[in-house]
């Protein structure tokens, strides 16, 4: 009984407070490896001592305390002057600081360490959710299609050369900001559309890691409120999370955003998105993830003429484009132009995208089968939609590509 | 910590050296830049290397030696000298690296470098 007690409390201590654990312990070690070998031996620890003494009133403050001792002791192991030094500034910066503004500042460091540029970009993502949310390896591995093992083995690694290469647990200096800032947007932006299969129209379908990425960009801009792009990305994830329930049917079909019904719509959440655009563009500094906030809120602004929503939009997608010339972004400014009427133009966009890559990318021919039926050549047409069911992951995104052509 | 930057060049950059035109730029550009660190204090040891074709490698293969002339591994960028430095942490060393000559013409590798052995 004590034991299935103490259990229970030692879970939701680990659900509710894991990334805030592992960033305070990582204030004590530096590198969060350190930091969560720590918290392992407090969580075990927890399970011996709980069952005998009872669960104490603050879990986490048990477990944080004994996890700064564990990490006390690894130091101690570990003789070298510079770590000694680094743990005593470590210890007088937490005597100094006020707890809330500490961790919001450790965690900060955090986001900032796991994307550094010294870390494989691909595993930037799989850290911050593991290091900041306590994600595990399966979880992770889930959403970026990795076996659980090769993603645990690859979080290892990256935690291992954190530790010998010496990265440093701080934030950049001015010169390097803008540069670590762009790749810690990347990775949060990366959280969020893990597991998406959009269909080159602008829209996706539901992201299993949504919530965790709009926790992290909303992190972001507490500790750092005059970076725009960091409330624009956190603008783009509040529009397109407000229409999560309306994307899918009540029977899981996928809803395409013409068809979708705004009752749906989660208007709390589009009105804290456009909170951060207007914070956002009071910092006139404009952005990639700015004009994708942008092109959000027009899609969510109901009082809009169509025609003038489509006009808009692709101005907006031609601004998009030369932020970021990346391909989704080319082949929905390629759409766009050709809602806004010019749809021979638009296909010219789309022809002028890489073959080669395009051939095996399945946005490129949904939107191709879109252009194609509305320049009225439909046997091309019903050949690129054949392409593009075929190219698709998501069933429900294939089921609704077959819709498209009737 | 200590950490080696090991500095890897083209063909190019080591034709330099031996080009009476070019050759006081490159020689100038390396004294500026190792004196820079040698004031900054933070240098253990280092040295400069003659080129990949002045270079022997040997292999052990079932008990016999296999003598090869040339360096380990054929690529465009061989290694043209290293240095081991003390520095507090990768992003001080990184910034020791971007000022290399070696980072605009080839690049400059850093490895952080093994504590002494227990019983060493």
């Amino acid at each position: 009984m004590a034991d299935a007690v103490a259990h229970a409390a030692a879970e939701a201590a680990a659900r509710d407070h894991y990334g805030r654990l592992v960033a305070l312990v990582t204030r004590a070690t530096g590198d969060p490896a350190s930091a969560e070998d720590a918290l392992a031996e407090a969580f075990a620890a927890a399970l011996r001592v709980w069952p005998v003494t009872g669960v104490p009133d603050q879990p986490q403050a048990w477990l944080l305390v004994a996890a700064r001792r564990v990490a006390g002791k690894l130091r101690r192991h570990d003789k070298t002057h510079a770590a000694a030094a680094a743990a005593l500034a470590q210890l007088a910066a937490e005597r100094a600081g006020t707890a809330p503004e500490v961790l919001g500042d450790a965690r900060l460091r955090l986001l900032f360490l796991c994307a550094h540029p010294a870390i494989a970009s691909d595993i930037h993502t799989p850290l911050m959710l593991q290091t900041v949310l306590g994600l595990d390896a399966a979880r992770i591995g889930a959403a970026f299609l990795v076996p659980p093992a090769a993603m645990a083995q690859r979080l290892v690694r990256a935690k291992v050369k954190i530790r010998a290469a010496h990265i440093p647990f701080a934030l950049p200096d001015t010169r390097d900001l803008p540069a670590r800032l762009d790749a810690v947007l990347a990775a949060v932006h990366a959280a969020f559309t893990a597991g998406w299969d959009d269909v080159g129209l602008g829209q996706a379908g539901h992201g299993s890691l949504s919530a965790e990425a709009i926790f992290l960009a909303r992190l972001l801009v507490a500790g750092m409120p005059d970076q725009p792009e960091a409330r624009g990305l956190l603008a783009t994830m509040l529009f397109a999370e407000a229409r999560a329930a309306a994307r899918r049917g009540p029977d899981g079909r996928y809803v395409p955003m013409g068809q979708q019904d705004p009752g749906l719509w989660r208007d709390d959440m589009i009105a804290a998105a456009e909170a951060e655009l207007a914070a956002a563009s009071r910092l006139a500094r404009p952005g990639r993830y700015q004009t994708e906030a942008a092109i959000q809120s027009l899609h969510c602004a109901r009082a809009v003429p169509d025609a003038v929503r489509k006009r808009v939009l692709a101005d907006l997608y031609a601004v998009l484009e030369s932020q970021a010339p990346v391909m989704g972004v080319r082949i929905a400014r390629a759409v766009a132009v050709a809602g806004a009427g010019q749809v021979a133009a638009g296909l010219a966009l789309l022809d002028g995208l890489d073959s080669v890559t395009m051939a095996a990318h399945q946005p490129w021919w949904a939107a191709r089968a879109h252009l194609l039926a509305q320049m009225g050549q439909h046997a091309a047409a019903r050949d690129a939609r054949d392409r593009a069911i075929a190219l698709a992951r998501d069933p429900a995104v294939a089921a609704w590509l077959r819709t498209t052509g009737q | 910590m200590q950490i080696m930057m090991t500095f890897h060049e083209p063909e190019a950059e080591f034709a330099k050296r031996a080009n009476p035109a070019e050759a006081e730029a490159y020689w100038g550009g390396w004294m500026a830049y190792i004196g820079a660190m040698n004031a900054a204090g933070i240098v253990v040891s280092g040295a400069g290397l003659m080129p990949p074709d002045t270079a022997t490698t040997l292999r052990l293969r079932d008990g016999a030696r296999q003598v090869q002339d040339g360096p380990y591994a054929d690529t465009k960028e061989q290694l043209g000298g290293f240095m081991i430095l003390e520095v507090p942490d990768l992003d001080t060393a990184l910034d020791w690296a971007a000022r290399a000559p070696a980072a605009a013409a080839g690049s400059v590798e850093l490895r952080p470098v093994l504590p002494p052995m227990p019983n060493g």
